[in-house]
């Protein structure tokens, strides 16, 4: 009876949680220009996404972000990865307790506030806003996580393992590629896949780090759309199309890593 | 002989970061607190901040974000809590997808899931406003508040529970002596993750509102967007002093992992 | 003169404020099995992390093959080591981990081949070339740790409490492999363990170390017949340690009463430690003409291949007994102790000394913390002096807040009727202080040390 309640209760929030995506998902199979009105079933939304028209700025506004998401989780594993060794070998106190410190402020960081941030450094700089500095932004605010998804393979790594490739006559440099990389290999692409995320779902820093010269991401583009009132129809289909993409890879994430997780137990 | 062995040290493999942290998030900061506390000529000034507490309209928004993200955070943790306890009982949910559901919408776009909202409440023809924006906060919101509880409560020992019946307790007070103290980390944590966007964000409200309700966010992004860097970053200084308040209170452990860390 | 393979001169290394190693000074001889031997934190790991070369000496000079390696990084020093846990490479197969070394050393293909095959077979892992390393038994991965570090045949091969995680059985037979393999290696062999059987099993020489210093070097056989003081002693197989007086050459006194023994040159009425094994001392049914003193049996436990008694003795000495034969608990029962398996060692201190500065004229201060103590006349604020404390007058308080200073319990050797402790202090530069007390303590248990104004006695 007890497990009855729970588990309707389960339901009904999930079902709450997930109706407004289901009501998008639903209304990308039909035409009509204001949501809610069913016109019949089509893919012509589908179709117009990859077909010029409205949809041509959004496209490019999905190449640009997909762009900026590769570049900058894949900067962001190495130096994550990197810094994430140092602070595990750093025996100085302060110096280590620093780097922490450091590394958490992103995190706790209100987007806003990174955003605002790094626009005023840009402007102070007097840099031109563009792909590099929104770029650098996105390292900035994924780089932590990294550092923490790393972190935890580095402590459940056996001490000895790099000392012992050095025994053997491995160089420092030898045994970080051939001893400690391989060994925290998961927690890289872990962190990788987070930074990939965070970076598409950006909003809040880079609409601060864009510049003017009409680069658009998938967000600004949504935002920008949405305050000229506009709503394009081709939002619903593409918003199905990420929802369902993300939700697939952290699935099978997901799944793959419980799998792993019960395999070694 | 010296420089090598120091670049071959492990903990010199930081250094890199160190820099970059150091242009990246230090310096930054140190220059909206610079821009915070002068005036469009680089004087040093408090005009900045006596504008602010002299300007009713603005001190009104920040008050109303300051309410509506702790009604937000409250109705999150009444909701979320119980979500959080079934999910980590194996009696009531032996499910482990049933957890990914749950945290998956975290990592969606806010932008769709907010359009997603403002669709919702187009197709069942209820009014965008103030309803509206709560109810797209909560619904943003929740799997941060769920997450971080369901992680204690998952990792509790179930013989403290055990111990408590063993000793006679009942069920309401096993729950308010043993299992509610024990997950207060998790509330922490889940408070503050959930508070802190909801007091920042900006695109959320302008869009399930139509522009009509003004969150304490919405008027920073104003002032930078219209060229007034220094009350804009006076504004977002405000901010910084109340995360950092509320930092105090959250004393998870620094390493190892944050609240996101083992989602992936 | 014989080859020293590995020189160890005045080494000592502090981390930070902790010395874990004194003035250490130690030679091993080329082939030589070299046991370190001593309780976990002695700092004996730490000495054979100095000659791999993941420790530098803080000082003193570290020779292999007579050159000095202080500045040579692990991967060019000719020693190769094998890991407590095995520290196995876990992204790599068995081959791939013992072949690790010729890897990087760009070794012809068909060589590695040839050697891995060979090695493999030294440790017996010939079939298991392909497996996942940790889907191996705690001894197969110990047997691959072994391989991979012999593969390139190190001058010295250092072992690192290589068993220690391994069960009781499997020990004992990875023991003999291990000595099997030293002898058809020829390799220097330095082992460390904190295992006394262990090391009394393998080795050609065992070095004792505890807190940092060597307690005694010697065979096997030395150090179990003749312990240097009471923490070889105590460490090295089971003893009773007591209290004695030497009163001339060839006689002690001890338990009340006097025994003649073989050892010689102490002072006349030198207080001494006497260590008498359990399996040397001969019990008789009471009364016995032939017997030297008596006592009452107080327990009797069957071991295996002896009983193990405690008798208490008239003076209420309690003492360990072992004897094929089993005596009844209660029994009165005589005992007689030859003068050749009595061994009576000179005592390393007979009071606690510390170099303090007198505060004012009734303070002082020495373990970092202000003392009260007797008005002393003509001593002024400032001075430096040394206080004498006996090991009787340090009161230890279960509640650490009713003493001075706090300390943990490190050291407890059992005299017969009282104990034996050495504390650590918990604070400052954590220097010890003895104490001889009744009662009984545990291993890292916290006390409070309380010293009364009396019982400090102040030298100028």
């Amino acid at each position: 009876m007890k497990k009855f309640f729970a588990q309707a209760y389960l339901w009904v929030v999930l079902i709450v949680m997930y109706a407004p995506i289901i009501v998008i998902a639903v209304y990308s199979f039909t035409e009509a220009k204001v949501l809610g009105n069913w016109t019949g079933f089509s893919f012509n939304l589908y179709k117009s996404l990859f077909q010029g028209g409205a949809g041509q700025a959004l496209t490019s506004a999905l190449i640009n972000t997909l762009i900026i998401a590769v570049i900058s989780s894949t900067c962001a594993t190495f130096l994550g990865t990197f810094a994430a060794v140092g602070i595990f070998y750093t025996r100085h106190k302060f110096r280590k307790n620093t780097m922490n410190a450091l590394n958490n402020i992103p995190i706790l960081n209100p987007d806003i506030i990174t955003g605002i941030s790094l626009f005023l450094l840009f402007v102070a700089l007097g840099v031109n806003q563009g792909y590099v500095t929104i770029c650098l932004a996105h390292i900035t605010f994924c780089t932590p996580y990294v550092v923490l998804s790393v972190m935890p393979r580095l402590h459940q790594m056996n001490p000895n393992t790099y000392e012992a490739a050095l025994d053997l006559g491995a160089t420092p440099h030898q045994a970080l590629w051939k001893v400690i990389i391989p060994q925290v290999r998961s927690g890289m692409i872990a962190g990788f896949i987070l930074a990939f995320t965070l970076s598409i779902d950006d909003f809040e820093v880079s609409i601060f780090n864009l510049g003017n010269n009409g680069l658009e991401t998938l967000s600004t583009f949504i935002y920008s759309d949405a305050r000229r009132g506009g709503l394009s129809p081709e939002l619903r289909p593409l918003s199905t199309l990420v929802f369902v993409v993300v939700l697939l890879v952290l699935f099978v994430v997901n799944i793959y890593n419980a799998r792993a997780a019960r395999k070694k137990q | 002989m010296k420089i090598t062995r120091f670049l071959n040290k492990r903990s010199s493999l930081g250094i890199p970061y160190f820099l970059f942290m150091l242009c990246f998030v230090v310096a930054p900061l140190v220059i909206i607190v610079f821009f915070a506390f002068t005036d469009g000529n680089g004087h040093l000034t408090f005009d900045n901040f006596l504008r602010f507490v002299s300007n009713p309209k603005d001190l009104n928004t920040f008050v109303y974000s300051m309410v509506l993200s702790m009604i937000t955070t409250l109705i999150c943790l009444v909701v979320g809590y119980p979500i959080a306890y079934i999910l980590s009982d194996s009696r009531l949910c032996k499910s482990q997808v049933m957890v990914i559901l749950f945290i998956m919408p975290m990592m969606v776009n806010v932008l769709v899931r907010t359009l997603a909202t403002v669709a919702l409440f187009g197709w069942l023809h209820l009014p965008l406003g103030e309803g509206a924006l709560i109810f797209g906060m909560v619904y943003n919101f929740l799997p941060f508040m769920i997450y971080p509880i369901y992680n204690v409560l998952n990792k509790l020992d179930k013989s403290y529970i055990e111990a408590a019946q063993d000793l006679g307790a009942n069920p309401v007070q096993v729950f308010l002596k043993v299992v509610l103290p024990l997950s207060k980390e998790g509330i922490i944590s889940g408070v503050m993750m959930v508070y802190m966007p909801t007091i920042s964000t900006f695109a959320i409200s302008e869009l399930l509102t139509l522009n009509n309700i003004k969150l304490f966010g919405t008027t920073i992004q104003e002032n930078i967007n219209n060229g007034m860097w220094n009350y804009g970053a006076m504004l977002a200084v405000v901010m910084l002093v109340i995360i950092m308040v509320l930092n105090m209170f959250d004393k998870s452990p620094e390493e190892g992992g944050s609240e996101m860390g083992g989602l992936v | 003169m014989e080859k020293h393979i590995i020189d160890i001169r005045n080494v000592s290394k502090s981390f930070g404020e902790h010395k874990v190693l004194k003035n250490i000074n130690l030679y091993v001889k080329k082939g030589e099995f070299v046991t370190i031997l001593g309780p976990s934190g002695c700092g004996k790991s730490t000495l054979l992390r100095c000659i791999a070369g993941f420790e530098q000496a803080t000082e003193g000079d570290i020779l292999i093959d007579g050159k000095d390696i202080s500045d040579v990084p692990p991967h060019d020093r000719p020693v190769n080591t094998v890991f407590q846990r095995y520290a196995l490479f876990p992204h790599l197969n068995v081959y791939d981990n013992v072949a690790f070394a010729l890897k990087i050393a760009k070794v012809g293909k068909d060589e590695i081949r040839k050697r891995v095959s060979k090695v493999l077979k030294i440790v017996g892992m010939t079939d298991y070339e392909d497996r996942d390393v940790l889907s191996l038994s705690g001894g197969q991965q110990q047997r691959v740790a072994i391989a991979r570090a012999i593969i390139n045949r190190p001058q010295v091969l250092l072992l690192d409490e290589p068993l220690a995680a391994l069960d009781l059985k499997m020990r004992k037979d990875m023991q003999m492999e291990i000595k099997e393999m030293h002898k058809t290696l020829g390799m220097t062999f330095v082992y460390v363990t904190h295992d006394q059987e262990e090391a009394l099993t393998l080795s050609d020489t065992v070095v004792v170390m505890n807190e940092g210093e060597i307690q005694q070097i010697g065979t096997p056989t030395d150090i179990y017949n003749e312990p240097a003081n009471a923490f070889v002693a105590d460490f090295i197989g089971e003893s009773n340690i007591l209290d004695g007086i030497m009163l001339e050459d060839k006689r002690v006194h001890f338990l009340g009463k006097d025994f003649d023994c073989v050892d010689e040159g102490f002072e006349k009425s030198e207080k001494v430690d006497v260590v008498l094994r359990p399996e040397d001392i001969y019990i008789l049914y009471a009364p016995n003409l032939a017997g030297q003193f008596e006592g009452t049996v107080t327990s009797c436990i069957f071991k295996g291949v002896h009983y193990e008694m405690w008798i208490v003795t008239d003076d209420k000495c309690e003492l360990m007994i072992q004897d094929y034969n089993a005596f009844e608990v209660g029994s009165r029962v005589a005992l007689i102790i030859k003068a050749s398996d009595l061994h009576v060692m000179k005592k390393e201190r007979l009071t606690n000394t510390f170099d303090a500065v007198m505060v004012d004229s009734n303070h002082v201060e020495f373990l970092d913390t202000k003392w009260e103590c007797l008005p002393q006349e003509g001593i002024s604020g400032g001075e430096e002096v040394k206080v004498h404390i006996p090991f009787d007058k340090v009161d230890l308080m279960d509640t650490v807040e009713d003493g001075a200073i706090e300390g943990e319990v490190r050291f407890i050797l059992f005299k017969g009727d009282h104990y034996h402790l050495r504390v650590r202090t918990t604070s400052g530069n954590k220097d010890s202080i003895y104490a001889d007390t009744k009662y009984v303590y545990d291993d890292r248990d916290l006390v409070g040390i309380k010293i009364l104004p009396q019982d400090i006695e102040i030298e100028r």
